[in-house]
């Protein structure tokens, strides 16, 4: 696997970030469903956004006070479908909650259809600093086909709309290997992204998820992605952007340096992070959990006075220290030395990763040096048990705590 | 007590599928064995995987009550027999245990392969055969023409053989008339020292082993100590009954009685099949004939999935021996599959019956190798070793021939495909014999045919080759010498065992390229290119290549939701645990059966 030119963050750079503290904001609404999409959204449910926003604010007033945060990120659905003055109430909420750290970074995601000049206005005086659009690709018959509704034409308006408003920070998630693409046109679409000069690009590959129309048409005989074809454009948007001076520092995310997504980065150093709305997921105190998924439940459940957590999942212990790898693994700097990377190496299953060149010990850290085998490294991470004596270690700790 | 003259004891037997368990089902029916809530079609077939397949398996015995017209009662025991020919063992014990049978023949199809190796087996048993034509309400039936067929065969006159539908019970009112009638009262002595005959067993969790047991002379008491004359046990009957066809505990059965018994003995190894139990107080002076010990045609190595497993395996197969007579194995290791067993199967049939019922009543998890004939191999120091599996052939330095056993094939065809079935025969190396004319249009072809080329897709070619018209049966024959070598599968370079396999010098190539095609089809791509090479001795004869995959990788970590995707990789990772490491090469399970599956591409 080639790599880009371009610095990557240092290890010490990328598990400051453990320190941090983020907050993720679901916004459910979008104007259609994409039929490849399986986020928790729901479209054609306008009339509720005022209720919805109104749950939102009461779980952040019913979440514990924590610290200022460093990131904030407002994902959905399609937060710039709604009414920008209702995600800068909940902007505020959080900052006069937990408070916002000096250049804390607040991403809004946003839909070229819905970026006109105003908009792109009234979210930056919201308080919003990052734009990330949906971009998907600059081939129209793409677009077409992954049920967007937007044209190329429209990425680049709404991306100079973006920096008339102010925005100096602007990304944009590409889909690659949809089966009516074709290399030339990836090929593309990544010149002309790169044309517009984004601070930080995502590539991520089609991918046929379980329950989405897309699988359905799979299932009846539409052609499915085939991964070698998507490895293929990987390995273009490898060699483009990192000529263009974007460089890669996780699986699926380039940017320039200086640029990499904060929020991102303290989800993969296994930071904190809260979380708000339908479906979404946060990590604090060493618990995974994550609210109701449906909407409509999500608010009933607020509207009780109940916080609204549907699962969780406690990372201590061993759990943590092989969490800590399956985050950090994605980050093109690895992660740190500790008992879970000796564990990985000390087991067959490690060696043979190893001797496939799928991972390697640089600079002391563990890194995944064939990203698209990612998987391959976690299942092997997973099934990993902790060394002889952990477990008393381990008791020891508790009793001490 | 019942009198010996009012006793019939008798098999139903005849080829595959000519309605040997509805005729039961009817016999049930009309001595009121089974009410009629309980009824349902082929009733005697108790096992799911018998009822699954629609075909029996395993012998199953009953005794029925039969008012004759004039008021007079009988006792009929009946043994339903299995009618595929790898089960032609099951047929010898049950007959050994009747004075006769009823040969049945499907009104269509007419006289078939099985139905003429049973007749023989029947007449050579010196039992009474009553040849009975079965489905006679279909539209094809002809009656008529399988009369004479059966005439020719086992003699008698054509208006002799009874008509019946076991379906619609036509005429079986009669055929127990003719049962009644013909078929000679057992002639044992009630007098003489005790003489039962165990003819087939099983292990009971709760009662221990349960015996079937057929008395010759004297009586078998319930509370007898009784001497089991080939082991040399002794033991107590807790409790003799018999099977109608639920169990009924009995006082006594009496000579020409069939029954079952109980002594409480849990220990497996201590009944034996065919063994003659006598009265320990008075023993006998002759045991019974009891059994030829069948032979197994086909190897197997039987490796549990879970190596944890072994000892449950050797329990189970122990168990399983009880009531399969034929089954014998001994340990083997194999570097791809650890600790198993070489499992002898008496063909293909038995052995995927064999493997299920191991998995299904014992739950377990199996994977089976590649299936072998039994080879052997003379030594250069002149000694002899018999070759079950290909990894134990000795290097070509330390051997001189190697032979193979030969079975004699009878294949009873319409004589319009006497001309593609000598093609088959002979691509399958096999050598023609006799032919001769059942009727002007059914011809019985007589080959010696090496066990190897038979045993596997054999049959089905035949099949396929005369729509499904033609039958086969056979028997072990002489070893012959043969060009034979060890064609090897390499996966990454490395020899597996599993996959190797003992084939004519002129089908090596075949062997290699079908097994290296398949296996490509079958092993997953993993993170490196895995080459897969067949090879005599250290020479490649084909190649392919499992290309390395490229993109395994959750595009996305959405929003934080990182439990999901440990979710969804741990499964994934169990899925893969039920993959076999082979070096650093997984191997799904079923590329170790992919050798077993019937060839269309040879
Ligand atoms: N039409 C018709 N079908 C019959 C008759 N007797 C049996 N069959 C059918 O033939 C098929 C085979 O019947 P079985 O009684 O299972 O045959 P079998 O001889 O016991 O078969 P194996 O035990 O496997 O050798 C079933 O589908 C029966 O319903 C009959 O008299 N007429
Ligand atoms: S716009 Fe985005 S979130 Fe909304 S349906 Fe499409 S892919 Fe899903
Ligand atoms: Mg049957």
């Amino acid at each position: 696997m080639m790599t880009s030119d371009v610095r990557h963050l240092s290890g010490a750079e990328v598990d400051r970030h453990v320190e941090d503290a983020a907050a993720y904001v679901h916004i459910p609404f979008c104007s259609a469903v994409c039929p490849y999409c399986d986020f928790a959204v729901v479209a054609g449910a306008d009339d509720r956004i005022g209720r919805y926003v109104d749950a939102v604010l009461a779980e952040i007033a019913m979440s514990p006070r924590w610290r200022p945060l460093d990131s904030v990120y407002f994902g959905g659905g399609t937060p710039s479908h709604v009414d920008p003055a209702h995600l800068r109430r909940i902007l505020d909420a959080l900052a006069s909650h937990h408070g916002l750290a000096n250049g804390s970074e607040v991403t809004v995601e946003a839909n070229p259809e819905d970026f006109g000049p105003q908009r792109a206005s009234e979210l930056f005086s919201a308080g919003f600093n990052r734009v990330s659009f949906g971009a998907q690709s600059f081939d129209d018959a793409v677009l077409a086909r992954l049920g967007r509704r937007h044209d190329a034409g429209d990425i680049e308006v709404s991306l100079a709309n973006a920096r008339s408003a102010g925005f100096q920070n602007a990304s944009m998630d590409l889909i690659f290997g949809t089966p009516v693409e074709r290399n030339e046109s990836w090929m593309a679409t990544l010149r002309r992204a790169v044309a517009l000069e984004p601070d930080h690009i995502s590539c991520y590959a089609l991918t046929v998820e379980p329950g989405t129309p897309l699988h359905r048409d799979v299932k009846a005989g539409a052609p499915a992605p085939d991964p070698d074809t998507q490895a293929d454009r990987y390995e273009m948007a490898e060699r483009i952007l990192g000529e263009a001076g974007l460089g890669r520092y996780e699986v699926s995310n380039w940017s320039r340096p200086g640029r990499e997504c904060r929020y991102n980065l303290t989800v993969w150093a296994q930071g904190e992070y809260e979380a708000y709305g339908n479906g979404a997921h946060r990590f604090v105190d060493g618990v995974r959990s994550h609210n109701i998924r449906r909407m409509d439940a999500y608010i009933d459940r607020i509207e009780q006075g109940v916080r609204p957590i549907s699962g969780s999942e406690l990372v201590r212990g061993w759990d943590g220290e092989i969490d800590r790898l399956f985050v950090g693994l994605r980050r093109s700097a690895g992660v740190r030395p500790g008992p879970g990377v000796d564990a990985l190496l000390g087991t067959r299953g490690g060696g043979v990763l190893r001797h496939a060149g799928v991972i390697d010990v640089l600079e002391g850290r563990l890194v995944v040096t064939r990203p698209l085998l990612t998987d391959e490294v976690h299942r092997q991470v997973l099934d990993l048990s902790p060394p002889q004596g952990w477990v008393e270690a381990l008791e020891r700790d508790n009793l001490s705590d | 007590m019942t009198n010996q003259a009012r006793i019939r004891n008798f098999s139903i037997i005849a080829h595959i599928d000519h309605g040997k368990s509805t005729l039961a089902d009817r016999l049930l029916e009309l001595t009121g064995a089974v009410d009629a809530r309980d009824m349902r079609e082929q009733v005697l077939d108790t096992m799911d995987l018998e009822r699954e397949r629609g075909i029996t398996i395993k012998a199953q015995t009953v005794r029925l009550t039969h008012r004759a017209e004039d008021g007079e009662e009988f006792v009929l025991n009946l043994i339903d027999t299995p009618g595929h020919v790898d089960f032609s063992y099951e047929v010898s014990r049950s007959l050994a245990a009747c004075e006769g049978a009823l040969l049945l023949v499907d009104a269509a199809q007419g006289v078939q392969a099985q139905t003429l190796a049973n007749a023989y087996l029947a007449v050579e048993a010196g039992l009474e055969v009553i040849p009975v034509i079965n489905k006679i309400d279909l539209i094809a039936a002809d009656p008529d023409r399988v009369a004479t067929e059966i005439t020719n065969v086992i003699g008698g006159s054509a208006e002799e053989v009874v008509r019946i539908s076991a379906k619609t019970g036509e005429g079986v009112d009669a055929l127990l008339r003719r049962v009644v009638d013909l078929i000679p009262p057992p002639s044992g002595d009630p007098q003489s020292p005790l003489r039962a005959l165990v003819f087939d067993s099983y292990y009971d969790a709760y009662r221990g082993v349960v015996c079937y047991v057929r008395v010759v002379d004297g009586r078998l008491r319930s509370g007898f100590k009784l001497e089991f004359m080939a082991t040399g046990e002794t033991h107590d009957a807790a409790e003799v009954g018999v099977l109608t066809p639920a169990a009924k505990p009995v006082n006594v059965l009496e000579a020409g009685e069939v029954g079952y018994l109980i002594t409480g003995v849990k220990e497996i190894d201590r009944i034996k099949v065919g063994d003659t139990l006598t009265d320990a107080a008075s023993p006998a002076l002759q045991a019974l004939a009891g059994y030829a010990e069948p032979k197994p045609m086909v190897f197997s190595g039987l490796f549990p999935t879970d190596g944890d497993d072994f000892e449950r395996l050797r329990e189970a197969l122990e168990k399983l021996r009880l009531n399969d007579g034929s089954l014998m194995w001994e340990p083997e290791t194999s570097r791809a599959l650890g600790f198993g067993f070489r499992v002898g199967f008496l063909g293909l049939l038995h052995m995927e019956i064999v493997r299920e019922r191991l998995e299904r009543e014992y739950d377990l998890d199996l994977v089976a190798t590649a299936p072998s004939v039994a080879y052997r191999v003379t030594m250069t120091d002149g000694s002899i070793r018999e070759i079950k599996s290909p990894q134990d052939l000795p290097d070509p330095g330390s051997r001189g021939d190697i032979s193979e056993p030969y079975v004699r094939a009878m294949i009873l065809t319409p004589s319009d495909y006497v001309g593609p079935i000598m093609e088959l025969v002979t691509a399958k190396r096999g050598e023609m014999g006799n032919m001769s004319y059942l009727s002007p249009e059914r011809v019985e072809l007589d080959y010696r045919i090496p066990l190897s080329e038979i045993v596997f897709d054999f049959f089905d070619l035949l099949k396929s080759r005369t729509k499904g018209y033609a039958s086969l049966d056979y028997e072990p024959d002489e070893y012959r010498t043969a060009d034979l070598v060890k064609v090897d599968i390499l996966l990454n370079g490395q020899p597996v065992d599993a996959f190797s396999a003992i084939v004519h010098r002129d089908k090596a190539n075949d062997y290699g390229t079908k097994m290296t095609g398949r296996l490509r089809g079958l092993i997953p791509r993993q993170m490196f290119d895995v080459p897969i090479q067949a090879a005599i001795g250290g020479r490649v004869i084909s190649r392919e290549t499992v290309k390395a995959k490229r993109k395994d990788v959750i595009a996305k970590c959405y929003g934080g939701d990182v439990t999901r995707k440990k979710k969804l990789l741990t499964k994934q990772k169990e899925g893969k645990k039920r993959m076999k490491m082979v070096g650093s090469v997984e191997v799904p399970q079923e590329a170790f059966v992919a050798a077993l599956r019937v060839d269309d591409d040879l």
